[in-house]
């Protein structure tokens, strides 16, 4: 019987499925998966034991044939039922496994991929189970700290809707298949020198992949390698390949700048050093004793950024008009440029000023989204200000061969349109979804006679390939990967790969003539060569221990720009009419995470939206337009209220898109910003159909911004789901907010914007707290509102996805979430962020009205949920003044998916229908430090226990720890003229309080 | 009761005006009697049943939803963490207090016009309790245990409810008034019981009645007990007309939100469910004389009575909708100061002012005594307050909750079709109950109806 599945029934059975997976709609991924786990055809899926036999039934022959086989096993079946079953004893370990002690997580250095390179990380293993992902101190780009979306790695590990098999044309074929699949093809090749191969990556700096590529290049010598991702600094390559006229890569010490001038860089957004810079800008942002001199931030920028949101002084225009603003600056610092416009005159005079003030302590950084010339604009005015070597290092690129990647994948296009191209080999790339829309990738794909595909899922390009291997998750494989500055880590699997993927490492080996080989082979074997024969056992083992390879750091180089003819070539005019711009989107990024829930749902750090990207316009543009802000749907699927957006078409060189307008103080006038990621068509049953997608507009010659778009009104409306639809503060003070000079003038002025009643005022007794007493401190100085806390909050805690109808209802479980609030001009608003997770109060609101004692006050102070005494009458949250109670309105968690179960956190409670859950501190980490204490007869050290939040935070705004500990960081930190409790006038004194935050206008411009 | 003496002239005239003339002992007693022993039911009453059938059915299938799915297939969420389903207990808890009143306090006040109301508006009072109690239960997120975890009772954890929490107060309060009111309205039914029990006709009714009537035989011993047992039960009552819905109204006067934190709530809660309680009444017994023939014994004196407490009890909300409104500017709280400007020009600002004009502006046409004594109007009206009764409720609880403190958990909220299923579906319930009781139990009480004949005509001597 076994042998039948490799036969056809099982594919047809397959197919099936896959036709119900694609047909259920991403939104509501855990209420369809729940629907789909239900149906027949899923059950089978997933019980793959006896697929065939189901179908045996309504077959009037096969049936009588299996009656006969199971008849005969019935038959001995019932003859040991007449026995009593031999006892079973259950032997523990003969030999435990090493360090694994049962309930005890374990650590494992590895690291995640973001464009290629490394995020240095720690993952969390229960009894070999990964569960979730930590910064590793000791890397460089993470310094103990992560970002939203490698929180949300580990929930892509466990993803169901990854790719599982080989297929060939959507048939399972065995991994052998494959392989002479392959082989054949090359065979074909070897008499041409590989001149029809070719092979498509996404940014490689795998030292071993690299090897591994070059050695099948030199087999072939006529092959070609091209990489693609969409977000890949081409604009950068180009800019300091102008500059320097020799390829270097830009390392930026935002720790050393004074005064930080962005043309339109989101440092502070996602990317491979996100993190990194975060923190070193969150240093400088911090007021109070022993600290650095705050640093300034200008900002100019076309399109809205959370580095635009955390800036002093933030100049909204299109971004066309950029480049001529860099030129301005440019001029005045005395560079021999042309092509300034006159524009925003007293801010250039003043940031001028200022950066000359700020001399070597300055630093230019610009942003991808601008052209080489910006970029080479900005290397000469560091040079000019003497910042090279403080504020900035230049060092040789780390990618394995920096290439401009759209032009690469042009002639890849180009070649494949030309029919010069017999095989083509994906590796983890998607051009079928995100090449730019002039290239007409897929069409030309389909000239390749031979097309193979290896990724993680089944996603567009694996559509249009003959052939496709599942690729094991970067967590399941051997791997290495190199981080901006040239720091290594080998990558190390945490886990078996859950559905047989291989490694890229593996696939590659089948191109080679070298016989097959593991992964773990082929990485080992590299790193001889590297680390060297003598002593490798213990390197190696060193190596992959801590998560970064000593010495792999690449020197500086010293480079001096020369102006060339770009910085005397006039740019190219704005022209009049709309502007298109194109980000990636702050959660998906370029739509690779699209499947992945824990970010579709994760609000947008501006705009809030959830599960939607939208045509983004200033409040002026939408008005011109005619186009209405619509609100979330409250209601449910059938009985619709609040008020839709209105979708418009969005037309820009021939070619158009659909999507929903949305309205972003802030943005400049006469100008779009669509994020790119959405409207998968493959992504999986979480991503398929969410948004629209942005791709479809993008050509190569304007990969970022273009002017000409064309937006009308459909007369279409939707619902988005927006978690918070309000601006303003409403002349309310949740977030306090001073500027230096004021607070150097009054330290306490920030105090002084409340009033917390006198502690005497106390219906009931006064606790006691004689022990611990656990409290928290947010810096908002330093918050950025990246989210990283709330994806590691809901990856710690269990925290489930509840889709995008309940988001719209109000019904998103975030235990943290990230308050934003807009104040000022509704055309340049500065913008607040504020992480509110539970204030664990002292006189807590929520626990005298609970009527069972669900939630209670334990004596070291923490607001506890009772989960199992909690009958949910959410009187809590209607008198929680804060509103961070959440509540399981419907079955939310997904009780059913195998892989899901795995994700899990054995330390916190998996709640259940009809209960309120909330922010607990983290009170299993709390427990887990205070047992090892008494365990070893010491008292707690303080910073021994972080919550996930505190602990992912980038800019190390959340600090926790004991109040009655007068030495704690978190006392300091309460004691601290900019500490306030958030709505302390209600009595209710909050255990978790607020560093107001000052920022640093420049006087001059006031 | 020598020192009534006096006024017996004034009762007199009074009286003249409760009974229509001419009626004796028999033909109180055949009257009233024979509603519920006459064998063929009027078609009408098949209609009406049916119709309220049909929507108990709709109350039935919600409750299964919401079990099977959770309460979010209400409209419900955070911040509105209450809808419908708090709005609906207290409106029905609200309607059952004018029952109440007229037994306990027109009792001991001895006006005896309540007579021939307080029979069928005690009846009310325990219908509309059925109904209020199934919010409470079913409106949280696992009923299963809610249902007993809410009692304190011993247990092997030693777990007892927080006694802090003033939905614990309301399970005392609710379980309490239910209990005092079944047995208020059974009591009084025990004489009318045995009339039934020896006029009814076939076997089965002289078992049922009988059984019901627990061995009545008028005699004066049984007089005295009755007389005794009905009148500390009507002492026992009257606190409860105030304490039930102060306790209600604790639940929002007890939080921190604007809107619900506000001391004027207990006795504006009292008025209101006597106002919203002596609509009912009108709605229920305009229809009912009409239907039944029951001019005779509602007369338009009761009517205009009730129309006057309406008047009354109508002000005294409106009082409260005054203060409230002058508390939150009085008070400069600028978040009190802005949930009144929310709730007047906010989103569900039509909320606010339609519940100005049904409970402020429209029983102010009462004070013309033409209206008042217009039946069609007063019914008109009593549905017009009924209503405005529960926008109250609805501009306190969801209006307040969806913009409390932090402008970034601001919502909105929206009752769904199983929202609207299961407010409709409590009325099916209420109606189905009532018409049961009106085809099987004596509407208006038989033996209080003879005591207030004339003397002449062969009622008690008014001494």
């Amino acid at each position: 019987m076994s042998g039948r599945h490799d036969g056809g029934e099982a594919f047809i059975d397959l197919a099936s499925v896959r036709r119900r997976v694609d047909g259920a709609q991403g939104r509501r991924y855990w209420k369809s998966l729940e629907e789909l786990a239900d149906s027949p055809g899923f059950q089978e899926f997933l019980h793959r034991e006896f697929p065939e036999n189901a179908s045996e039934w309504t077959d009037p022959s096969g049936r009588r044939e299996f009656l006969k086989v199971m008849g005969a096993s019935m038959a001995l079946a019932g003859l040991t039922a007449c026995t009593r079953q031999p006892a079973e004893t259950i032997v523990p370990y003969v030999k435990p496994p090493e360090e694994i002690v049962p309930g005890r997580a374990l650590f494992f250095a590895t690291a995640v991929l973001d464009g290629g390179y490394a995020k240095g990380v720690l993952v969390e293993s229960h009894e070999g189970r990964p569960t979730k992902i930590e910064g590793n101190p000791d890397h460089p780009a993470s310094l103990g700290a992560t970002d939203a979306a490698t929180q949300a790695s580990i929930l892509e590990l466990y993803d169901p809707d990854r790719s599982q098999t080989v297929k060939q044309l959507g048939e399972i074929r065995s991994w052998g298949a494959f392989v002479a699949a392959v082989k054949a093809a090359l065979a074909a090749q070897k008499p041409l020198g590989g001149a029809g191969l070719r092979i498509l990556t996404e940014t490689v700096t795998s030292p071993t992949l690299a090897a591994q590529i070059k050695a099948v290049l030199a087999e072939y010598p006529q092959a070609r390698w091209h990489q693609y991702e969409p977000l890949a600094p081409d604009n950068a390559r180009t800019g300091a390949q102008l500059a320097f006229g020799q390829p270097a890569e830009a390392r930026y010490r935002l720790a050393e700048a004074d005064v930080i001038f962005s043309l339109e860089s989101d440092f502070l957004g996602r990317g491979p050093d996100g993190v990194r810079l975060t923190r070193e800008f969150a240093q400088r942002r911090r007021v109070g004793e022993g600290q650095a001199a705050m640093s300034r931030l200008y900002v100019a920028e076309g399109s809205p950024s959370l580095t635009g949101a955390n800036a002093d002084h933030r100049l909204s225009l299109r971004s066309s008009e950029v480049e001529g603003l860099a030129r301005a600056v440019a001029a005045g610092l005395g560079l021999a440029v042309s092509g300034a416009t006159g524009a925003h005159g007293p801010f250039v005079v003043a940031l001028v000023k200022d950066l000359q003030r700020a001399g070597a302590g300055a630093l230019v950084i610009a942003g991808e989204s601008q052209p080489p010339a910006v970029h080479a604009l900005a290397h000469a005015m560091n040079a000019r200000l003497g910042s090279v070597g403080r504020t900035v290092s230049f060092s040789a690129p780390v990618a394995a061969s920096p290439e401009a990647q759209s032009a690469s994948l042009a002639s890849l296009a180009q070649d494949m349109a030309a029919g010069k191209v017999d095989t083509l080999v994906v590796l983890g790339a998607n051009p079928a979804y995100h090449a730019p829309a002039d290239l007409e990738f897929g069409k030309a794909m389909e000239r390749v006679a031979l097309r193979f595909h290896a990724g993680l899922y089944e996603d567009e390009t694996a559509a249009r390939c003959q052939w496709h291997v599942a690729l094991a998750h970067p967590l399941e494989s051997w791997g290495d990967a190199r981080a901006g500055g040239g720091a290594t880590t080998i990558l190390q699997p945490l886990i078996a790969p859950l559905y047989g993927g291989k490694s890229p490492h593996e696939v590659l080996s089948v191109l080679s003539s070298q016989p097959e080989r593991s992964g773990y082979e082929l990485l080992r074997d590299q790193w001889k060569q590297t680390l060297g024969e003598a002593d490798f056992e213990s390197r190696w083992l060193r190596a992959v221990h801590d998560g970064v390879v000593p010495g792999t750091e690449q020197p500086d180089v010293p480079v001096s720009p020369s102006l060339g003819a770009w910085a005397t070539a006039a740019p190219a005019p704005a022209v009049p009419g709309l502007e298109i711009v194109f980000r990636p989107d702050p959660n998906v990024g370029d739509g690779r995470l699209a499947n992945n829930g824990w970010l579709q749902e994760l609000p947008r750090p501006l705009t809030k939206l959830t599960w939607d990207n939208a045509v983004l316009m200033s409040p002026r543009t939408a008005e011109k337009l005619g186009v209405a802000l619509g609100t979330s749907n409250t209601g449910s699927a059938n009985t619709a209220s609040g008020s839709p957006t209105d979708v418009v078409e969005v037309r820009y060189q021939g070619r158009s898109v659909r999507g929903p307008a949305w309205v972003l103080p802030g943005h400049p006038d006469d100008a779009i910003t669509v994020h790119l990621g959405f409207g998968r068509t493959r992504a999986g049953r979480v991503g398929n159909g969410v948004g629209f997608d942005a791709f479809a507009l993008r050509t190569s010659d304007a990969p970022w911004f273009g002017s000409g778009a064309q937006v009308t009104k459909t007369g279409e409306r939707v619902y988005l789901a927006c978690t918070q639809d309000h601006w303003s503060m409403e002349g309310r003070n949740p977030v306090r907010s001073v500027s230096l000079e004021e607070f150097e003038k009054d330290p306490h002025a920030i105090a002084e914007m409340g009033e917390a009643p006198p502690r005497e005022l106390n219906m009931y007794p006064e606790f006691k707290y004689e022990g611990h007493a656990w409290g928290m401190a947010i810096d908002l100085g330093s918050c950025v509102g990246c989210n990283a806390c709330t994806v590691a909050c809901q990856s710690e805690n269990n925290i489930p996805v509840v889709g995008k109808e309940q988001v719209a209802r109000g019904r998103e479980m975030h235990w943290i979430r990230v308050d934003r609030y807009f104040e000022g001009d509704v055309d340049s608003p500065s913008v607040h962020h504020q992480p509110v997770p539970c204030m664990h109060c002292e006189q807590a609101p929520c626990e005298t009205v609970c009527p069972v004692a669900a939630t209670v006050h334990s004596d070291e102070g923490l607001n506890d949920m009772v989960y199992n005494r909690c009958v949910g009458t959410r009187y809590c949250s209607n008198n929680c003044p804060y509103k961070v109670r959440r509540f399981n309105f419907f079955l939310y968690q997904d009780w059913t998916t195998p892989s899901l179960k795995l994700l899990r956190n054995p330390d916190v409670s998996v709640r259940s229908r009809g209960v309120m859950e909330k922010c607990t501190y983290c009170v299993q980490r709390i427990q887990r430090v205070k047992i090892d204490a008494r365990n070893q007869g010491r008292p707690v050290k303080d910073g021994e226990i972080q919550p996930a939040c505190a602990q992912a935070c980038p800019a190390q705004a959340i600090v926790f720890g004991d109040v009655n500990d007068p030495a704690s960081a978190v006392s300091k930190a309460k004691a601290s003229p900019r500490n306030y409790g958030v709505l302390e006038e209600l009595n209710t004194r909050p255990r978790t309080t607020y560093l107001g935050s000052v920022k640093n206008p420049n006087p001059e411009l006031a | 009761m020598a020192e009534h003496a006096p006024s017996a002239k004034r009762i007199q005239s009074e009286t003249d005006a409760l009974i229509a003339p001419g009626h004796t002992l028999a033909s109180i007693t055949e009257k009233i009697a024979s509603l519920a022993l006459k064998r063929r039911t009027p078609l009408g009453w098949f209609v009406g049943f049916g119709i309220s059938f049909l929507l108990l059915q709709a109350l039935l299938y919600t409750l299964a939803v919401l079990l099977f799915k959770g309460v979010g297939v209400w409209g419900i969420n955070v911040p509105v963490g209450w809808g419908f389903d708090i709005i609906n207990l207290v409106w029905w808890i609200g309607i059952g207090h004018a029952g109440t009143l007229i037994s306990a306090i027109l009792l001991l006040l001895r006006q005896d016009w309540r007579t021939s109301i307080n029979r069928f508006a005690e009846a009310m009072t325990l219908f509309a309790v059925a109904c209020a109690v199934i919010f409470p239960v079913f409106h949280t997120g696992r009923p299963w245990l809610a249902a007993y975890w809410l009692f304190p009772y011993p247990n092997t954890m030693g777990l007892w409810p927080n006694f802090r929490s003033p939905l614990i107060w309301d399970v005392f309060a609710i379980s309490t008034y239910g209990t005092v009111s079944a047995l208020f309205w059974y009591v009084g039914l025990i004489p009318d019981m045995a009339t039934l029990r020896d006029r009814a006709k076939s076997k089965a009714w002289k078992i049922v009645y009988g059984m019901a009537a627990m061995g009545w035989r008028g005699s004066a011993r049984h007089w005295h007990n009755y007389e005794s047992a009905y009148l500390l039960l009507a002492g026992l009552a009257t606190p409860l007309v105030i304490s039930v819905h102060t306790v209600v109204s604790l639940d929002f006067a007890a939080g921190v939100i604007p809107g619900w934190h506000a001391t004027i709530f207990p006795p504006y809660f009292v008025a209101g469910a006597i106002y919203a309680g002596f609509a009912m009444v009108l709605t229920l017994s305009i229809p009912l004389r009409k239907a039944y023939g029951l001019e005779d014994f509602i007369t338009m004196k009761h009517l205009e009575n009730m129309a006057k407490v309406m008047l009354a009890t109508g002000l005294i909300v409106a009082y409260g909708y005054t203060m409230e409104a002058f508390m939150a500017w009085y008070s400069g709280n600028p978040y009190e100061k802005f949930m009144m400007a929310n709730r007047m020009g906010g989103p569900y600002a039509v909320f606010y002012w339609l519940l100005i004009l049904c409970n402020v502006l429209a029983p102010n046409l009462l004070w013309i005594k033409n209206l008042r004594t217009n039946t069609t109007f007063l019914f008109l009206i009593s549905l017009v307050v009924g209503v405005g009764m529960w926008l109250e409720r609805f501009v306190i609880i969801p209006v307040s909750l969806h913009r409390d403190f932090l402008p970034s958990s601001w919502g909105s909220y929206a009752g769904t079709r199983y929202d609207w299923s299961a407010f409709l579906g409590t009325i099916g319930l209420f109606l189905t109950l009532f018409f049961l009781f009106i085809r099987f139990m004596p509407v208006i009480s038989i033996f209080e109806m003879r005591t207030i004949l004339p003397e002449g005509e062969g009622g008690e001597p008014k001494s």
